[in-house]
């Protein structure tokens, strides 16, 4: 790869670069005269004490300095540095990178191709694959969904027996795979009336506290206003869209009235990001299996 | 000086100028905060309403104060030196001192116990770091620089500091600017870059200023009465100079509006990295080195009545320590979509810059030879050579840190965080200190600071506070480069972000211990200001006394 638009930017970095590392050791040896006869001051004397000896350069300290600019000079040969040539070695940070990975995938193979073959289900119940599923887990995925897997606001608990997308091992890989985007669309067009109603008649499904006159008149908003749409004329969600089923008790942003009003007025926009790239189909699977183990349903913790 | 033929009193065009200047821009100010809707900025505006008006006023009570004639640049031929402008930054320079250094160590606190934060934008660990950075930097470093440079400059060209009003301009401009600057980062204003935080308004200041200080200096050395530039004065004027270059080149900025604090910066992407840490690792090379290479050529000989050791070796590190620094930039940026061949660069100019770097200190120490006694009960001068020895350490440290393989083990670690305070405690604070102590008595015409011990006891103190600061640093941040590239067997991270976390905790308690011993340090050289400011003994050393006692 060139990092130049032209050959005169290349060839201005090469030679400014060899200029200034040579012009160091330039200026060491025309400054390394031999020691005078009779140590003595330079002869002028500022603000009537200061003087200033005129020692010679200590021979240690001047061989540091040419031990470093020779070092410089032979390194910029070796290692790219001067513009695009890229040194006799061969050496770059990005296919220094590569091979490390190369390395690392080649011992693991066997092991995440085993992985790979056993059904998600069966995985999920195997020990030492589970510790790694908890470590990928504890690396890539604790910053959103924490470190007890029980989320927050806005982040869905995994350690529950409710899915947001599914909980069917193809459904679970496809989410971490190539990551979910949950869009929730504003209402703020029905008016704030009607969003309380709505608001309350949310409430009603789970069995929270509601003003049963709201809720009534929210279940006939949430019909006609095309809540059902998504959410179902039950309110138990399709998962197929990643709508949340209304009726268990599982919030994802809140059940207070006002974090209600919010979800519906504002909307919400939430994305899961895709993994597949980054982590491979090897360790998504694993990962898939380690969040299958997490729920009560498979006897996790 | 010739009497003036009259006697009767003008206004100076200096004087006339500046207070028309400053009545302007107090209106400049006046209609950015009537017509700004955010209330960080206005409150700005509105300071610097408030700090033109002051300076007005300022302008003309020392006019009806002053006598007709200029004060005279020489008095029985002896020059008669300005040191009103010095002894406010020195004063200065030891409240920011305290400041920065207790936000610092309540930051350590934050990092301990994340509940410090208090969940308050105003007490935020992202707000209160960058207060800490600019005020040990820039607030007490930048008043230390200031006071040394202004009191060197004189003494060594035995010439009164070129212009009136101007070097009062410079330590007042400068000062308001750390106000600005101190009370945007708490309101929330900040471009985004470390060590350039304050937005283009503040630049623009900072900018003005500068430009009268490296004129003020430059001037007083074009008329002084000896025939040779010495050397501290040499490191002076690459500090002025480069740092000017820098501040523009880093804060080339487009302002969204005069009416918003805002600005976007004219670089992009990695280019903008890179101009960043040109400026960042610069900032460290002339605001921290070259400036305080400047003290320490002037201050050490000085306190230890000895030559400096050698003059070709200061000829020889100066150029190859002002021509390499300018290229250590990049080892900022190790392992980053920063090209190969400027990362490489920025390595091999910091391995270059080792032995330019230790001649500073060689010299530093070499001018003991023959008077090494002398640090066994002079605490002033243990601190200048202890701060030398840091240096040392430090700028060994830092090439080491710029080698590609080292820097993937100890880049984003503690380990960064130690080096940065071996520099900046061991050496910049450490050296001004020293410098401070000098100067307070001479500058407030005393024999010697008010108690001697108590220097002794603030040198041991603040000796022991650097030394846990760094070595829990140290062990702290190898520990985390370690944790991070642990992997296992099956190919995954043996550990998680949060346990090097968890492991790094004792450490930064530690870290916080030597932090209090610091700042301790710092107040007990507070009190024993204060007290020889108010009394001690006042001289009667006529060397000392005649520059001193004829100050208008």
């Amino acid at each position: 790869m060139n990092d130049f638009v032209n050959q005169f930017w290349n060839w201005y970095v090469i030679l400014l670069v060899l200029v200034s590392i040579i012009a160091c050791g330039v200026l060491l040896w025309t400054q390394s005269l031999p020691p005078p006869a009779k140590l003595d001051t330079t002869g002028h004397v500022w603000d009537e004490t200061l003087e200033e000896y005129n020692n010679p350069l200590p021979k240690w300290w001047m061989w540091l300095f040419y031990i470093t600019v020779i070092f410089s000079l032979v390194y910029s040969f070796l290692y790219p540095t001067l513009g695009s040539f890229q040194g006799i070695l061969g050496w770059s940070s990005s296919g220094q990178w590569a091979r490390e990975m190369a390395k690392f995938d080649e011992q693991t193979r066997p092991l995440y191709s085993k992985y790979m073959q056993t059904d998600l289900k069966a995985l999920a119940g195997d020990n030492a694959a589970m510790e790694t599923g908890k470590r990928l887990y504890l690396t890539y995925c604790v910053q959103c969904h924490g470190a007890d897997a029980k989320g927050s606001k806005g982040f869905p608990n995994l350690a529950d027996s409710e899915w947001q997308w599914g909980g069917e091992p193809a459904q679970i890989v496809e989410t971490i795979a190539v990551g979910r985007n949950g869009v929730m669309p504003p209402h703020a067009q029905l008016g704030a009336d009607t969003i309380k109603d709505l608001a309350h008649y949310v409430r009603s499904l789970s069995g929270l506290p509601a003003d049963s006159l709201r809720a009534s008149k929210g279940q006939e908003a949430f019909n006609s206003a095309g809540c059902s749409g998504c959410h179902g004329a039950d309110g138990k969600g399709m998962q197929a869209l990643g709508a949340p089923n209304l009726t268990d008790k599982v919030w994802l942003y809140g059940s207070s009235e006002a974090t209600i009003i919010e979800t519906i007025t504002k909307g919400r926009n939430n994305q899961m990001p895709a993994w597949k790239e980054f982590l491979g189909d090897e360790k998504v699977h694993v990962l898939a299996a380690y969040v299958l183990s997490l729920g009560p349903a498979a006897g996790g913790k | 000086m010739a009497p003036t033929m009259t006697g009767r009193k003008t206004l100076g065009a200096g004087e006339g100028s500046l207070a028309v200047f400053f009545a302007l821009f107090a209106l400049l100010w006046l209609f950015i905060a009537s017509k700004t809707t955010d209330a960080a900025y206005a409150f700005h505006a509105w300071l610097f309403v408030l700090g033109s008006i002051v300076a007005v006023v300022a302008i003309f009570k020392r006019y009806m104060a002053r006598p007709a004639e200029a004060p005279p640049q020489e008095i029985d031929g002896l020059p008669n030196y300005n040191f009103g402008p010095i002894k406010f930054a020195s004063v200065m320079a030891m409240f920011w001192g305290i400041a920065g250094f207790l936000v610092g160590d309540i930051i350590a606190w934050q990092l301990a116990f994340p509940a410090l934060n208090f969940d308050l934008p105003w007490t935020n660990f992202g707000r209160l770091r960058p207060l800490h950075t600019s005020a040990v930097i820039f607030a007490f470093g930048g008043n230390v620089l200031l006071a040394t440079s202004f009191y060197v400059v004189q003494r060594t060209c035995r010439a009164r500091l070129a212009g009136d009003l101007s070097p009062w301009f410079v330590v007042l401009g400068y000062n308001f600017f750390i106000l600005v600057a101190g009370t945007g980062y708490l309101l929330g204003i900040t471009q985004g870059k470390e060590y350039a935080e304050p937005e283009w308004y503040a630049d623009l200041w900072l900018t003005v200023v500068w430009v009268v200080y490296f004129l003020v200096f430059v001037l007083t050395v074009a008329k002084r009465k000896e025939p040779h530039i010495f050397v501290a004065n040499w490191f002076y004027i690459a500090f002025i100079l480069t740092i000017a270059v820098l501040h523009l080149g880093n804060n080339a900025t487009v302002p969204v509006s005069i009416f918003s604090p805002k600005s976007v910066i004219v670089w992009s992407g990695v280019q903008d990295a890179m101009f960043q840490w040109w400026y960042g690792h610069n900032a460290v090379g002339f605001f921290l080195t070259a400036g305080f290479l400047g003290i320490m050529y002037y201050y050490i000989p000085k306190q230890a009545e000895r030559p400096v050791y050698s003059y070709r070796l200061s000829i020889v590190h100066f150029w190859a320590l002002i021509f390499t620094y300018m290229w250590a930039g990049p080892h900022h940026l190790h392992y980053t979509a920063l090209p190969d061949w400027a990362q490489s660069i920025g390595m091999l100019f910091s391995l270059v810059l080792l032995a330019p770097s230790w001649g500073g200190m060689i010299n530093g120490i070499m001018t003991l030879s023959g008077a090494w006694h002398k640090l066994r009960d002079d605490p002033i001068l243990k601190f200048l050579i202890v701060s030398l020895s840091f240096y040392g350490m430090s700028t060994f440290e830092g090439p080491m840190m710029a080698i590609k393989t080292v820097n993937a083990l100890s880049h984003y670690t503690d380990w960064t965080v130690g080096h940065v305070h071996s520099g900046a405690l061991g050496w910049v604070a450490m050296i001004s200190i020293g410098s401070i102590y000098y100067l307070i008595p001479r500058l407030f015409g005393k024999s010697e600071m008010f108690s001697v011990k108590l220097i002794t006891v603030h040198f041991w103190v603040a000796t022991i506070g650097v030394v846990l600061y760094i070595a829990s640093m140290w062990i702290s941040g190898v520990m985390q480069g370690l944790m991070w590239r642990a992997v296992n067997a099956d190919g995954t991270l043996t550990y998680s972000f949060v346990e090097s976390v968890k492991a790094s905790y004792p450490f930064w308690a530690i870290r916080f211990l030597g932090g209090v011993l610091f700042l301790a340090g710092m107040l007990v050289m507070a009190y024993n200001m204060l007290k020889t400011i108010a009394g001690g003994r006042s001289v009667d050393d006529a060397r000392v006394l005649v520059p001193a006692a004829h100050h208008a």
